[in-house]
């Protein structure tokens, strides 16, 4: 089941640089952007670029992947508190599953998540590693 | 006005190669018209994902044309794991309006048609898959975040997560309609392998095919019969789509509110209901799901089951007929086996499993991670 | 050459996967001996890297130290034999990746392993002519080399990225001349839509790789007046251990004025990456006010060589983003079969 090429374009920006949205009216940031504020139904939202530094919140392996992800399985998935407290989900890359900790530093790089066969299109996105420095 | 319930139908759960989405969808509503000696006059129409797994949509005009019943009005209502509860919701209000006075409501899920990697695929569009599902997440691997955080949280053991999978299967055995009709231990549960850490293989309700249907009847029409099952209630409530954007990530807010409109339509408190339908399609579900709605403290449920509670000479009984995990869990049809079990149990005819003066039954059929929960709460009258 | 107006290099930054396999590993699986062995280790990418990503982190990493907002830099050049899309520019994708402005040059540079200084000329140029404020030049290359051959000894991983502004307090190096020289020495070459390139023995060393670099570093002297000992430093293309000490000697630079940008021992030879992140592993070590002497060599074949004089803004923004040591010293090894399952060479 391949995403179309559109909807893979649309989000791009979003998923390669963390793109979510910003309430003018009660602040709160939300991932993905929104067009309705869903805290204070404000509908006055501004994007911004989320941090890429965070701590591992919760996390699973999943085994029994969707289709086009298994060449990466068994990966790690999580939910990352990011530092302005908004949380994501993310995959976690250059760590071994017995090293993956719940409150562990983590940061954003920029990873392969798939790609649609030999000759079709790669899809990137931020996934999280151990923080090197 | 109530809404009766005038009639129940079942397939056995299980892998049907040889019966279709269709077959199997014009198997339990004949059951349920049959049992009901009415004719439907509108068809609701449950499930999630027959688009993506057999590419045939307009399901609830595909149903009438099959039943012999064409020129009915008919839809299809969606909504992931929850689509039967919500389904019973819609024709629950049809009812209710007086519109209708007879309505079939069917849910049905063909399964085994595809490879599993393509029904993690389809099962993932419970959540935004756009945004979830484009970072390889299954639908498995958002409830294991739930899972772990719980584990992690209520310092709950491995051993007391598995409790409510063990207690479905005990139950499970004596279910005729159920897929797996066999006792499981907390070691073999804890013996088989991840599917998504930390949830094990026999904390995950099996994929599977199944249908079922309830034949739906107003108070005029059901006095003429012998039907003695009302609806006291039925709610619907829903929560972020986004597991991860929950501000609680262990309460469900659905759940919660859906139960708590549902007590207060039917004037039913929580230590009046003597059945408990859990939507055990993790354990962890089942758990959240009893917690938010208050009928057991806020990191508890887990140890509670694993103590023994809930069993069928308890006061709620849980998942009399096996629950989710081991009557199986035909996503689209779940909700409608909640409800037809429930009315086995309430007209004294759940066999060997039947709780003594069962009276009140209480269904909580979930979709996505605790996204949609609807409530339903029938009554022996 | 020299551009019209003085170019600086304003941010560096340099990035290594973090997986090695060690040349041992690789000589037991072909039942090779293990003494004189190119390399010690090899750098070996994640399955879910490329040249794309690889790019992104040194990228993110020069644009940490040169303190500038992304959508300044209005030229991005990836120097690269082994691009993600044979054809789909990865420039482009770094331009949306990191936030560049859209009104941006966006291309990529193949010339074997100098692609990577091709485009540190072009980027240079477009500032140096005054046709914009800042460029930015990348070298990266996961290596190819085919399974049992000599290059699979050596065949690494890493990137590079240097953003160049005009000379100012900012900038960490200023260039003072820089020499292509190139002539068609078919010493190594892939054709169209092959996987793994070919290689002519020992005619890639001396009328290759010690010919181009000799000349363009001899070019270099008789431009500036410079000599051997007015360097504190050279980094030259490293094709393995032994090349890049060997010219040294020639051209009389000590083992020592080469050792802080010899990475090819530990990391192999990241192809056009390898140079850019000596460089920036140079920098790292360099103190204010130093010269270094820069010699890439692409087979095919060519070599750019450049003169960099440190600046007192070095010193502030090395730590401002991870050190091409801390790359190196984050490593963990995997055996063979690993690393054929990351590289691709086992299909799946």
């Amino acid at each position: 089941m391949s995403e179309s090429v559109p909807r893979y374009w649309r989000e791009i920006k979003i998923r390669e640089r963390l793109i979510g949205s910003k309430c003018e009216d009660c602040g709160r940031i939300t991932f993905p952007p929104r067009k309705v504020c869903p805290y204070c139904r404000s509908r006055k939202l501004t994007e911004v670029e989320l941090p890429k530094k965070g701590k591992l919140l919760s996390y699973s392996v999943v085994r029994k992947p969707p289709a086009e992800f298994e060449k990466y399985a068994p990966y790690v998935i999580g939910i990352i508190t990011l530092e302005n407290g908004v949380n994501v989900i993310s995959q976690l890359t250059d760590i071994d599953l017995k090293d993956v900790k719940i409150g562990m530093e983590l940061e954003g790089v920029l990873r392969k998540y798939r790609e649609e066969g030999e000759e079709g299109l790669i899809h990137y996105g931020i996934k999280f590693r151990p923080r090197i420095k | 006005m109530k809404p009766i319930v005038v009639g129940v139908g079942m397939t056995k759960v299980g892998e049907h190669w040889d019966e279709s989405l269709k077959s199997l969808a014009v198997e339990a509503s004949l059951e349920a018209i049959d049992s009901s000696g009415l004719t439907p006059e509108v068809i609701v129409f449950s499930n999630m994902m027959s688009g993506r797994l057999q590419v045939q949509d307009h399901l609830g005009t595909l149903l009438a044309d099959e039943l012999g019943l064409r020129g009915l009005p008919a839809v299809r209502v969606e909504a992931a794991c929850a689509s039967g509860g919500v389904a019973f919701h819609v024709a629950y209000n049809m009812i209710k309006s007086g519109i209708y006075k007879v309505a079939l409501v069917v849910g049905a899920e063909k399964m085994s048609d595809t490879s599993t990697e393509q029904t993690t695929t389809a099962l993932m569009t419970a959540e935004d898959r756009e945004y979830t599902g484009f970072y390889g997440a299954s639908f498995v691997s958002l409830n294991a975040l739930a899972h772990r955080l719980y584990m992690e949280k209520f310092n709950v053991s491995e051993e007391e997560m598995a409790s409510l999978a063990v207690l479905s299967h005990e139950n499970g055995v004596n279910n005729p309609f159920a897929m797996y009709r066999r006792k499981i231990s907390t070691k073999e549960v804890l013996e088989s392998p991840y599917v998504a850490d930390p949830i094990h293989l026999l904390e995950a309700a099996p994929i599977s095919d199944g249908a079922a249907a309830v034949v739906l009847a107003s108070e005029e029409v059901a006095k003429t019969k012998s039907s003695v099952v009302s609806v006291e209630a039925s709610t619907v409530a829903t929560d972020a789509i986004r597991y991860y954007e929950r501000e609680d990530l262990l309460t469900f807010e659905s759940a919660k509110k859906a139960f708590m409109n549902a007590v207060s339509a039917s004037k039913i408190e929580k230590d009046r209901i003597d059945i408990l339908e859990l939507h055990d399609a993790f354990t962890i579900v089942g758990y959240l799901t009893l917690e938010s709605a208050g009928i057991a403290e806020r990191g508890k449920a887990a140890k509670l089951v694993a103590s023994n509670k809930f069993t069928l000479s308890d006061k709620p009984a849980v998942n009399t007929m096996g629950g989710l995990k081991s009557r199986g869990h035909p996503i689209g049809a779940t909700g409608l086996y909640q409800i037809s079990e429930l009315y086995l149990q309430l007209t004294n005819n759940a066999g060997k499993n039947q709780v003594d003066n069962a009276k009140i039954g209480v269904a909580f059929n979930v979709g996505g991670v605790g996204t949609t929960t609807s409530v339903s709460v029938l009554k022996r009258r | 050459m020299k551009p019209l107006r003085e170019v600086g290099i304003l941010g560096f930054g340099g990035y290594v996967p973090m997986y090695r396999i060690k040349d041992e590993e690789i000589a037991n699986v072909w039942n090779a001996q293990t003494s004189g062995l190119p390399v010690i280790e090899k750098a070996v990418p994640s399955q879910d890297e490329d040249v794309f990503t690889m790019s992104y982190e040194a990228a993110k990493n020069a644009i940490a130290r040169a303190k500038i907002s992304p959508n300044l830099i209005r030229a991005v050049f990836v120097g690269t034999e082994s691009k993600p899309y044979a054809v789909k520019p990865t420039g482009s994708m770094l331009v949306t990746s990191l936030g560049l402005d859209n009104r941006s040059l966006a291309a990529e540079y193949e010339f074997a392993c100098k692609a990577g200084t091709e485009a540190f000329q072009s980027a240079i140029a477009l500032v140096g002519s005054g046709m914009l404020e800042y460029s930015m030049a990348i070298g990266a290359d996961i290596a190819q080399g085919r399974p049992g051959d000599e290059l699979e000894f050596t065949s690494g991983a890493g990137a590079a990225a240097f953003i160049f502004s005009k000379k100012s307090k900012e900038t960490v190096a200023f260039l003072e001349h820089s020499v292509s020289y190139v002539s068609d020495t078919p010493d190594f070459w892939r054709r169209q839509g092959q996987k793994y390139p070919q290689h002519a023995g020992r005619f890639t060393g001396e009328p290759a790789y010690f010919n181009h670099i000799i000349s363009s570093v001899k070019t270099l002297f008789e431009e500036t007046g410079l000599k051997p000992s007015d360097f504190s430093y050279a980094v030259f293309h490293q094709p393995n251990t032994k090349f890049p000490l060997r010219v040294g000697e020639i051209l009389g630079f000590p083992p020592e004025k080469i050792k802080p940008g010899l990475l090819s021992p530990v990391v192999g030879n990241a192809y056009a990456g390898i140079v850019p992140l000596g460089l920036s592993a140079t920098l790292e070590v360099a103190k204010p006010n130093e010269r270094i002497l820069v010699a890439s060599f692409g087979s095919g074949a060519g070599s750019d060589a450049f003169s960099f004089v440190t600046q007192e803004a070095l010193e502030e923004k090395k730590n401002l983003a991870p050190l091409v040591s801390d790359y190196i010293k984050r490593k963990k090894y995997v055996s063979y079969v690993t690393y054929a399952l990351y590289k691709g060479k086992i299909p799946r």
